[in-house]
C-alpha cells in the first residue's frame, strides 16, 4: 500500500525523480517530499532531537514536529525544512539529521543512552553539575547528540530580495474562507492580496472529498482562482508565508520563489522577503489536528488523522495499511471515511467517547467500519508502527496496524493574532483555543477562529472580506454564499491517556514527555510560561502548534485548574522559520552598503593606491612603489618627501556644512566652546563642540566667508552626526535663530597641500588676482577665487600636518583634474601623494587629536583644549563640563610618548602603570589612544591619556599590552614631536 | 511603523531616527540650580506607559526634527508635527 492507482492532485504524466538519504525515488509534480516518501513506503525519516528516537510523518503541514530533513547539498545545503512543505522536484535530494551512523542504525538512541540526562530541566540540572563534567561530556557529547541539521558551510551561492507591497486588504491563507474573503473584497474594487504558503490554493478543500453547491469542491476552487485572476486589482502569492504582524498594519512574508527548483531561474532569487503593508486583513488561516498523549506515541506510522486524509485523498498515498484511527471528535471520523474512500482500509476506529453520536456511527457501519467506543490506546509497538494496542471496557486487544491516525481536536491556527500581545481564549464546547483581542486592522475567519464547518468557513469568509473593503469604503456584500456542509463540530476533550505503557510524548519536536510535565508541576514551573522555558515545550521551528494545548491542559489537570485559568503561552513572530539570507536580503558582502569613492579615487588608483575604508568613504591609504618592501617604508618615504618638499592628499570627505544668515555667528557660539561670532571675515578657526554632558562631540574648522556665510569642517567619521544635531539645536532648542544649513560634503572636492613648497605649488595653480602670498593669504586666512584657469576655487590656509599648508575646495567635478594640475604644477618640488596613514602619522607628529582621542569619554581638558573654551558665552555641554570629576586632575590628560629604548614598538591599547606596580585595573593610569613610527624621529612615538601626565613630563611609566605580551618603559612627554611652536606653519 | 510626516507625508520608520522624549527643555544656563538642571535635562527620562510625545528626525526625507505623539503600549502614532512649531 503506497500509491493508489488513481486519484489525488498529483500529474502522473511528470515523473520525478529523487532522493532521500541516498536512495533514489520517484515521485510526481504536485507531490511534496513528504507524500513522495509516503508514496514510496518510507516510514522512518528522522531521528528526535534529544533521544534520537525513529521518527516519521506526523502532519502533512507547515506544523511538522518530526520530519525535518536536510534539503540539497554543498552550499545549498539547508538544515530542517519540514518535509511536509518541501515541493517535489525532479533532481531534489535530501538527507535525515541529527542520527549516527545512520537513519536505520543510530547509536545514541540505543538504550536511551542519554535519556536519564535531559529530563525537564536539563538545561539547569544536568549542565549544571558537577562542574568537570563541562568539558568532557556536556558540550562535546550531549550538546553534539541533542541537535537539528548542520548549516552549510560554503557561502549561499543564491539571491534573496527584499520587497514591499501595498494593499486594501491582505487575505492571509487560501482555503475555503479566504478565496471567499478575496473574491468578496476583490468584487467591490478593492486592492486585494492573497497569500498562501501552499504551493495550490484551496486549503482542506485539497484534502478533504466535499462538496460546493452540489458539486466536487474543488470546482469552486478553480472557479474562485479564475475569478481572481481576472481582477486586475487582485494579487494572488503562493508559495508565500505570512510570519509577522507588525505595526501599522505591516505583515512580514517570505515568498519560496525558487525553493521548488534545483536551482532558482537566471535573475530571480531564492526567496524574497515582502513587507506587506495592508490596510485591512483577513486571518483565514485554518486549524491543525491535535494529538493525543500515550505511550508510544512518537512512533513512525503515528499521525495526525487529517494527514492521514491529506495523504490519502490529495496525494493517493499511505505509507502502511491498515490504519487505525484514535480521536475524541467527530471530524477524525469523517477523515477516516475519506482515507477508507481513497483507498485505505480502516481497521477500526478507537472513540474515547463511550456513546459517539449515533450520526457518525451510522456513516461507519454504513462503511463497515469497525468502532470501539470508550476506548483508548495504551500501547504500539514495533520500530515502524506495527500493532496498536487499546483497552476498551476493560478489555485489552492489539489489533496489527501500520498507521495510527490520531486527534484529539482541532487548534485554530491563530499565531499571528497573538504577535501584538493578544491572549488566545479558550472555547470549551470546541475544547481548543481561539484568538482573543486582535492586532488593529486584522479580523480573523473561518478555522482559525474556531469555525470548522465548510459552510461555516466560507461564510465567515465572504463576512470577514466584506467587512474589511466596507471599513475602507468599498461596497462589498457578504451573500450569496455557495452552499456546502454544516456538519456540527462534535468533540469531547480528551488530552492524556494516563495508564499507558512507554514514553508518551507532548511535544514531538523537543521530546518533552507527559513526565516532564509531571516533573515541572512538582518542582514548581506551574505557570505555562515557566513550562515552557522548564520542559522547553513548545519552542523550536514548529513553535508547539502541535504540543502546546495538550501540554497546558495536562499541567492544568495536575494543578486542578480549568485551561480557561491555566491559560497559553504567546506566539511571537516568526510563525514558521526564515533564513537570517532572505533578512539580509542583497545587503551582503560588497553590497552591505555603499562604497563611496573620493572625487580623486580613479587617478589615485592610477597612481597605485591601496585604498582603506574610512567612515563612509574608500581613501587612498597609501602609494607604494615598486621596490618598497612594506607599507611602513612607504609611508616613512610619503611623510619625509611632504616635510622636505610637498605633499598631497585628499581631504573630500571631511564634512563640509554650509550656514548662512544673520545669527550664524551666534549659533556657532553656543556649539561650540570657542567664539565665532568674532571671527573676521576671511579668517578661519580651529572648534571644538561638546555634547550637551560635557564630552568632546567634534572638532574642526570653520572659516568666516561673508558677514553671514560660514562654512564649517567636521571630521570624516562625524559628518551626518554633527549635521544632525545642528539641525537639533537650531529646530529643537533654537528655532527663533535665522540660520539656514545644508549640507556640502559632495558638493566640494578638497585637496590639501602641505610642506614648505606648497606655496610654490598652489602659485603656479592659482589665477589672478588670487594672491596666495603670505601677506596675501596668512595662515588661518580663506581666499575664494579660481584656480586652474577659471575653476571656482576656496582656499584654506589650514594645516594637519604641522607643515605650511593649504586645502583647495574646487566643485566636485574638477577634483581629479586638479589634483592632475597640482602634480604637474609639484613635479619641478618631486610632490608627492600620500594617504591616510601618512596623514596619520604627520598628525602624531604634531601632536593633533583624532578619532582615536575623541572618543565620546574625553573633555576638552584631557585633550589639552582646556584653554581653548570661552568663559565669556554659554554653550552646548558648557554647564556639565564644569562638573567636578571633570576638573579632577587625576583624570587622564593628553601627553605624547616615546620609548626609552628608541628600538621598542609602541602598541596603541597599552595600558599606563607605574613602575613597580602589579598589572590590575585598580593600578590603571590610562591608556595609548594613536603610535606612529616616526620617520621625521627616526623612532616610534605615541599620543595617550595618562592620569595627571601633563605634571609628570619627562617621567617615565611601564606601556603594558598583555594581549600582544609587550611591557616596556616609556616617556612622557610633551604632545608635538615636531615644530612644537608651529613656526612652519606661519612661513 | 509609519510615521506621517507633516512634509513629506506617511513614511517608513527606518527613515526616521529618534531622540526621546519631547518634554526636557534645555534650562537656563545663568540660573543659579543650572548645574542640577543641566543633570536632569541631560539625564532623567519618564518612561511611560501610554500617549508619548518624542523626538524623531527625519534624516532620510525633510531633515525636520517632529514631536511624534506615540502611544508607547501599540506604537500607535496619535499625531506629529515639526518640533519648530510643536514647541514654540
Amino acid at each position: 500500500m503506497t500509491r493508489f492507482v488513481d486519484g489525488g492532485l498529483i500529474d502522473r504524466t511528470r515523473p520525478l525523480a529523487f532522493t532521500f538519504d541516498g536512495q533514489a525515488y520517484r515521485g510526481f509534480a504536485g507531490d511534496t517530499l513528504a507524500s513522495a516518501l509516503t508514496a514510496n513506503g518510507v516510514r522512518l525519516i528522522g531521528r528526535s532531537f534529544k533521544y534520537h528516537r525513529p521518527r516519521g510523518l506526523f502532519s502533512a503541514g507547515s506544523d511538522e514536529p518530526n520530519a525535518l530533513v536536510e534539503l540539497r547539498t554543498g552550499a545549498r545545503r539547508e538544515p530542517n525544512t519540514r518535509a511536509t512543505t518541501v515541493e517535489l522536484y525532479d533532481g531534489l535530494d535530501a538527507a535525515s539529521q541529527n542520527r549516527w551512523p545512520s537513519l536505520d542504525f543510530d547509536l545514541q538512541a540505543a538504550g536511551g543512552l542519554f535519556a536519564p540526562l535531559l529530563g525537564a530541566g536539563f538545561y539547569y540540572k544536568t549542565f549544571m553539575w558537577p562542574a568537570a563534567l563541562w568539558e568532557k561530556l556536556y558540550e562535546p557529547v550531549i550538546r553534539r547528540a541533542a541537535g537539528l541539521g548542520r548549516a552549510a558551510e560554503a557561502p549561499d551561492p543564491d539571491a534573496y530580495e527584499k520587497a514591499y507591497a501595498f494593499c486594501d486588504v491582505l487575505v492571509i491563507g487560501g482555503g475555503a474562507a479566504g478565496l471567499m474573503a478575496a473574491l468578496t473584497a476583490g468584487r467591490s474594487g478593492a486592492r486585494v492580496i492573497l497569500v498562501d504558503e501552499d504551493f495550490r490554493l484551496g486549503g482542506r478543500i485539497l484534502s478533504e472529498r466535499e462538496e460546493i453547491d452540489d458539486a466536487p469542491s474543488l470546482q469552486f476552487v478553480a472557479r474562485a482562482e479564475a475569478e481572481l485572476a481576472a481582477m486586475p486589482e487582485v494579487r494572488v502569492m503562493r508559495r508565500t508565508t505570512v510570519f509577522g504582524v507588525y505595526d501599522g498594519g505591516t505583515y512580514g512574508a517570505l515568498e519560496r520563489v525558487g525553493d521548488h527548483l534545483p536551482v532558482p531561474a537566471p535573475f530571480t532569487p531564492r526567496q524574497r522577503y515582502w513587507k506587506i503593508v495592508a490596510r485591512r486583513a483577513v486571518l483565514c488561516a485554518g486549524a491543525g489536528d491535535r494529538p493525543i498523549v500515550f505511550g508510544g506515541n512518537d512512533r513512525p506510522g503515528v499521525m495526525s488523522a487529517q494527514a492521514l486524509r491529506s495523504y490519502a485523498v490529495r496525494y493517493a498515498a499511505a505509507a502502511g495499511s491498515p490504519a487505525v484511527v484514535f480521536a475524541n471528535n467527530g471530524y477524525a471520523w469523517s477523515a477516516a471515511f475519506d482515507a477508507a474512500a481513497a483507498g485505505v482500509p480502516i481497521a477500526a476506529i478507537v472513540d474515547v467517547r463511550a456513546e459517539p453520536p449515533p450520526v457518525q456511527m451510522e456513516r461507519a457501519n454504513r462503511r463497515g467500519i469497525r468502532v470501539i467506543a470508550g476506548g483508548e490506546v495504551i500501547a504500539t509497538s514495533g520500530k515502524l508502527l506495527s500493532s496498536v494496542t487499546v483497552r476498551a471496557r476493560g478489555r485489552t486487544e492489539t489489533i496489527a496496524a501500520q498507521i495510527l491516525a490520531v486527534s484529539g481536536g482541532s487548534s485554530p491556527t491563530l499565531a499571528l493574532t497573538s504577535h501584538f500581545g493578544g491572549k488566545p481564549v479558550y472555547r470549551a464546547d470546541i475544547a481548543g483555543f481561539v484568538p482573543g483581542v486582535l492586532p488593529p486592522g486584522l479580523s480573523v475567519a473561518g478555522a482559525a477562529a474556531g469555525e470548522y464547518s465548510l459552510a461555516r468557513c466560507l461564510a465567515a469568509g465572504a463576512a470577514r472580506g466584506a467587512e474589511a473593503a466596507n471599513d475602507l469604503g468599498f461596497t462589498a456584500r457578504a451573500t450569496p454564499v455557495p452552499q456546502a456542509q454544516d456538519k456540527p463540530i462534535t468533540v469531547s476533550p480528551f488530552w492524556h491517556v494516563a495508564q499507558s505503557r512507554g514514553l508518551a510524548f507532548v511535544d514531538l519536536q523537543n521530546d518533552v514527555t507527559a513526565k516532564d510535565i509531571a516533573i515541572a508541576h512538582q518542582e514548581g514551573f506551574r505557570a505555562v510560561e515557566l513550562l515552557k522555558r522548564y520542559t522547553t515545550l513548545g519552542m523550536a521551528t514548529d513553535q508547539g502548534r502541535t504540543s502546546n494545548v495538550n501540554g497546558l491542559a495536562m499541567m492544568a489537570a495536575l494543578t486542578g485548574q480549568d485551561i480557561e485559568t491555566t491559560g497559553t503561552t504567546l506566539f511571537r513572530p516568526p510563525f514558521t522559520p526564515v533564513a537570517i539570507g532572505a533578512i539580509a536580503g542583497h545587503h551582503r558582502e560588497k553590497d552591505f552598503r555603499a562604497t563611496r569613492p573620493t572625487p580623486t579615487h580613479a587617478w589615485a588608483r592610477a597612481q597605485g593606491a591601496t585604498f582603506v575604508e574610512a567612515g563612509l568613504w574608500l581613501r587612498a591609504q597609501y602609494f607604494p612603489r615598486a621596490g618598497e618592501a612594506d607599507w611602513l617604508e612607504t609611508v616613512k618615504r610619503e611623510v619625509t618627501a611632504t616635510r622636505a618638499s610637498v605633499g598631497l592628499i585628499d581631504v573630500s570627505t571631511f564634512g563640509k556644512i554650509d550656514l548662512q544668515g544673520p545669527d550664524v555667528g551666534r549659533f556657532l557660539d553656543r556649539v561650540y566652546i570657542n567664539t565665532f561670532s568674532t571671527l573676521a571675515v576671511g579668517k578661519v578657526r580651529y572648534g571644538v563642540m561638546l555634547r550637551e554632558d560635557g564630552m568632546v562631540m567634534d572638532d574642526g574648522t570653520t572659516a568666516r566667508l561673508a558677514d553671514t556665510h560660514y562654512l564649517m569642517t567636521t571630521t570624516t567619521a562625524n559628518a551626518a552626526k554633527v549635521y544632525q544635531h545642528l539641525e537639533f539645536c537650531l529646530q529643537v532648542l533654537w528655532p527663533d535663530l535665522d540660520v539656514q544649513i545644508a549640507s556640502v560634503s559632495e558638493q566640494w572636492a578638497q585637496v590639501s597641500i602641505a610642506g614648505p613648497r606648497a606655496r610654490d605649488v598652489l602659485a603656479r595653480i592659482a589665477d589672478a588676482p588670487l594672491d596666495v602670498s603670505n601677506a596675501g593669504l596668512p595662515y588661518m586666512g580663506v581666499a575664494q577665487g579660481s584656480v586652474m584657469g577659471g575653476i571656482a576655487a576656496r582656499i584654506f590656509r589650514v594645516s594637519f600636518s604641522g607643515e605650511l599648508g593649504y586645502e583647495i575646495a574646487v566643485p566636485a567635478r574638477h577634483g581629479a583634474p586638479l589634483a592632475r594640475a597640482l602634480m604637474e604644477a609639484g613635479a619641478p618640488f618631486d610632490i608627492t601623494p600620500y594617504g591616510t596613514e601618512a596623514l596619520g602619522v604627520m598628525r602624531i607628529e604634531k601632536g593633533h587629536v583624532s578619532g582615536n582621542e575623541l572618543n565620546g569619554q574625553t573633555s576638552v581638558a584631557d585633550l589639552g583644549l582646556g584653554r581653548m573654551a570661552s568663559t565669556k558665552k554659554d554653550h552646548i555641554g558648557r554647564v556639565l563640563s564644569e562638573r567636578p570629576a571633570f576638573r579632577d586632575p587625576d583624570r587622564p590628560t593628553l601627553v605624547g610618548f616615546k620609548p626609552v629604548d628608541p628600538k621598542d614598538r609602541l602598541r596603541a591599547g597599552a595600558h599606563f602603570l607605574r613602575h613597580g606596580r602589579s598589572a590590575v585595573l585598580a593600578n590603571d593610569e590610562g591608556y595609548m589612544t594613536s603610535v606612529a613610527f616616526s620617520p621625521t624621529l627616526g623612532h616610534w612615538i605615541g599620543l595617550g591619556l595618562l592620569a595627571r601626565g601633563p605634571e609628570r613630563i619627562g617621567e617615565t611609566v611601564r606601556a603594558y599590552d598583555p594581549v600582544r605580551g609587550a611591557d616596556i618603559p616609556v616617556e612622557i612627554c610633551r604632545p608635538g614631536f615636531v615644530d612644537p611652536e608651529g613656526e612652519r606653519l606661519r612661513v | 511603523m509609519r510615521i506621517p510626516c507633516p512634509y513629506c507625508g506617511l513614511r517608513d520608520a527606518h527613515e526616521f531616527s529618534y531622540l526621546g522624549d519631547a518634554a526636557p527643555q534645555r534650562p537656563d544656563p545663568a540660573a543659579p540650580d543650572a548645574a542640577d538642571a543641566f543633570h536632569d535635562y541631560v539625564y532623567l527620562r519618564d518612561n511611560p506607559a501610554g500617549p508619548m510625545r518624542e523626538l524623531w528626525y527625519h534624516g532620510a526625507g525633510c531633515r525636520r526634527w517632529l514631536v511624534v505623539d506615540r502611544d508607547t503600549r501599540t506604537h500607535a502614532i496619535l499625531g506629529t508635527a515639526f518640533a519648530t512649531e510643536a514647541r514654540s
